[in-house]
């Protein structure tokens, strides 16, 4: 067993947020909002220290003592952007709280400006550029002749369909959100290889997830029974 | 009335709590039993070793970490063995992260390969800059001046202290100032902001490599950016560290892990099963008895 305090704490809150598995109860409780109230506190500190003292109090209380001494800096102009961070809070203010608007139309228009040029140009210009493939990849054919043995052959035969199921998978599923036109008939079956894509996809996301959250209680079984009680793991 | 339900019944409805138990035990045991399991490496994981094996001994890599201890397990393993590869290649690392709660991780693992393991020099060797908020804004200005956004680095020294960002180059200015300075930008990514912003703000306005280590939940996003070239290297969840560790021949925890992970998949993929057939036995019983 460890003689660590902190790593008896941990396991203390790691086994009472567990508990939840049994079911819900006081013990899972305290340790929610323990965490919930830490995690508050610790946000709240590297905000102040890391955002409010070096972009605002710093340069602003420099800015302030050199209109004593005679030295202007243009670091005075971040008193703007405090005074529009405290219009935002104009909310609590039913009478005030217009203002509010201000300050969060010039974030949406920054933000929006700076996600939109980067989304065009880093995705999806790119992501249309590489979906204009040809249906059979210079080459796989070749290959697919030349290819020996069970496994190289079908890796070879997958390499010469990858693209054409690439397109079908695109072609499709786009088609499945295509809603101004009826999907039945020869329409409907193409909207329903799109399902089946979508499927596969989510399937796979699924797939991704479940070990995310298997790789997660792994590490605390690992803390638990390591470095906690002290077994030797492998 | 539960007793005179038949088996199949109570078995499609029993507590789920069970299945807590049976993962348990299907984690659990890999941990103690040696269980060999192969590891295949993918496409992905060797265009990631690939990247960093190209890297020549002085060249320069901003390492983003963008994590916290909600990914720790998934991510700690990948940062480790990219850490010992870049350290191994005496490459130079700028080390930074946009996530608040990174900054001890990041430190931690510095501390723990680059200096423990390599004896690398703070400051020469590596710079661990620290937490900046500010998201995509800070993304797109790193491509302007380092400086301009890390003024001091997460110990509160300025940077041009740190012989790594204070040398001049032969016309006076910054020798490693912006990307054109650095050959790769290494992403640890947990989630936003992480690789997809990486790739949108930086990869293509100021034309720098990409590769990314991410987690398994946001895994099937990234390898879109695989196909387009706009990530030279991919690794996705434990798995990938574990890809990436029997590639670097340094096993961890993503190799230990691996075992208990793939136990643990098996046991979801056979209870799937049971429960879909289940299903089907109870309702072909249930429209034989109406």
């Amino acid at each position: 067993m460890s003689h660590d305090l902190w790593i008896w704490m941990a396991a203390i809150l790691t086994l009472a947020i567990m508990s939840y598995l049994y079911k819900d109860n006081p013990v899972y409780k305290t340790a929610e909002y323990l965490f919930v109230g830490v995690a508050s506190g610790y946000f709240l500190s590297i905000y102040y220290n890391n955002v409010m003292v070096p972009n605002l109090f710093e340069p602003v209380g420099a800015g302030v003592g050199g209109l004593f001494t005679g030295k202007f800096t243009w670091d005075l102009w971040r008193v703007g952007a405090l005074i529009l961070g405290m219009m935002l809070f104009t909310r609590l203010i039913p009478r005030f709280s217009w203002t509010s608007r201000w300050p969060m139309g010039l974030l949406v228009g920054a933000y929006s400006g700076l996600a939109i040029i980067g989304f065009a140009q880093g995705d999806f210009m790119s992501q249309i550029q590489d979906s204009l493939i040809p249906l059979v990849e210079p080459g796989t054919a070749g290959a697919f002749a030349a290819a020996h043995g069970f496994t190289a052959r079908l890796i070879a035969a997958l390499d010469l369909l990858a693209n054409g199921v690439l397109l079908l998978g695109l072609l499709s599923t786009l088609y499945y959100f295509f809603f101004s036109q009826e999907h039945i008939g020869f329409s409907g079956r193409v909207a329903k290889v799109g399902i089946w894509f979508l499927m596969i996809s989510f399937g796979a996301s699924y797939g991704f997830t479940v070990m995310a959250r298997v790789s997660l209680a792994l590490d605390r079984l690992r803390f638990l029974l390591s470095d906690w009680i002290g077994l030797r793991i492998i | 009335m539960a007793g005179s339900e038949p088996i199949l019944e109570r078995l499609e409805h029993a507590d789920r709590r069970w299945i807590f138990l049976i993962m348990l035990v299907a984690i659990t045991v890999p941990l103690f039993l040696r269980v060999d399991l192969p590891i295949r490496v993918s496409p992905e994981v060797k265009g990631f070793y690939a990247a960093l094996e190209a890297l020549e001994p002085g060249d320069i890599v901003y390492f983003a970490a963008d994590y916290d201890p909600g990914s720790k397990p998934e991510l700690d393993p990948m940062i480790k063995a990219a850490l010992d590869h870049l350290c191994r290649k005496d490459v130079r690392i700028i080390a930074a992260t946009l996530w608040p709660a990174g900054p001890p991780l990041l430190e931690a693992a510095l501390d723990s390969i680059a200096m423990g393991r390599y004896h690398k020099t703070y400051g020469t060797d590596f710079v661990n800059l620290g937490f900046k908020e500010g998201k995509e804004n800070v993304m797109v200005q790193l491509g302007k001046s380092f400086r301009a956004v890390y003024p001091n680095d997460y110990y509160g020294t300025p940077v041009g202290e740190l012989p790594l960002l204070a040398a001049k180059n032969a016309a006076g200015g910054w020798a490693v100032d912006t990307f054109r300075d650095v050959k790769l930008l290494v992403n640890i990514s947990a989630g936003y902001p992480g690789t997809k912003e990486w790739v949108q703000q930086v990869r293509t306005r100021y034309d720098i490599p990409i590769v990314s280590g991410c987690t398994a939940v946001s895994a099937p996003e990234d390898y879109a950016y695989i196909r387009s070239n706009q990530l030279s290297g991919l690794l996705g969840g434990l798995s990938g560290a574990a890809e990436y560790e029997k590639m670097i021949g340094v096993p961890g925890w993503g190799t230990v892990g691996m075992s208990a992970q793939s136990l643990g998949h098996v046991t979801i993929v056979v209870l799937i099963l049971i429960g879909n057939v289940l299903y089907f036995l109870n309702r072909r019983r249930r429209k034989e008895a109406a």
